[in-house]
């Protein structure tokens, strides 16, 4: 059983670090070089939300397994401003700072499983999974 | 760490590491958009082909070089987008408008010169 990777996310070259780590699971997963990317974007997508919004946070990755298949289980947790509205958070080109706004909604393409959890001044956690194919 | 930039004539190249933060990124813009004027640059070639991602930040840090530049009169080629990063890109919902695209420096370095013989007929 792998034991978790968990990753502080404070500034710039941490959101480097934790897609870094990202991409080193996913590899030693067996994941293609497309599904190590698409886990080592969906990561710096939230990584940097952390850096921007909450200041700091933490990244846990882990493997998880269901049913037979494997994947990669990414927890992204803060004690940030939280997200007033996740569905608005969650739509594409909508951003409170000064970006594209498609931080959140294309992790959400890039990963399997996605959720997320936040309460106003309470934090934020997201949990995404991408799984790798049985057949592979 | 500034990533550096090279000149050739009224070139401007950039190779981008992989170990590049965000604030590299952004410096980046910024010394681009000064070099373009300072030196009165005709082109921008931006180097991506050891990237291993490009995310919604250096999508639009990559849009605004080409944005700036193109209003200071030069035209901006990303090259070497390798393929899973294309692929992670449409994914993720990011698009590349105002700057071209090669597969590498020699396909920017023709691109800008056809377009180059292309207005001085």
């Amino acid at each position: 059983m792998d034991a978790d990777t968990r990753v502080r996310v404070a500034e710039d070259v941490d959101v480097v670090v934790a897609r870094q780590a990202g991409r080193e699971l996913a590899q030693r997963l067996g994941m293609s070089a497309s599904l190590q990317t698409m886990v080592a974007t969906a990561i710096s997508e939230v990584a940097r939300n952390m850096v921007v919004y909450a200041g700091c946070g933490e990244i846990v990755l882990s493997v998880v397994s269901d049913d037979g298949r494997r994947g990669i289980e990414i927890t992204a947790r803060d004690d940030g401003p939280g997200i007033a509205d996740v569905d608005l958070a969650m739509r594409d080109g909508y951003s409170t700072g000064n970006s594209l706004g498609l931080g959140l909604p294309g992790a959400r393409r890039l990963m399997d499983d996605f959720l997320v959890e936040s309460v106003p001044q309470g934090g934020t956690t997201i949990t995404m999974r991408k799984w790798l194919a049985e057949w592979t | 760490m500034p990533v550096p930039i090279l000149h050739q004539g009224r070139l401007l190249i950039a190779s981008v590491p992989p170990t590049a933060t965000d604030r590299d990124l952004r410096e980046l813009q910024d010394d681009l958009a000064e070099q373009v004027g300072r030196i009165g640059a005709r082109g921008v070639i931006i180097d991506v082909s050891v990237l291993d991602i490009l995310d919604s930040f250096a999508t639009r840090v990559l849009e605004t070089v080409g944005q700036v530049s193109h209003l200071r009169g030069a035209t901006t080629v990303i090259v070497g987008i390798q393929p899973d990063v294309a692929l992670a890109m449409v994914q993720l919902g990011v698009t590349l408008d105002a700057v071209a695209t090669a597969l590498d420096l020699e396909g920017g370095l023709a691109l800008l010169h056809e377009q180059r013989s292309a207005a001085s007929r």
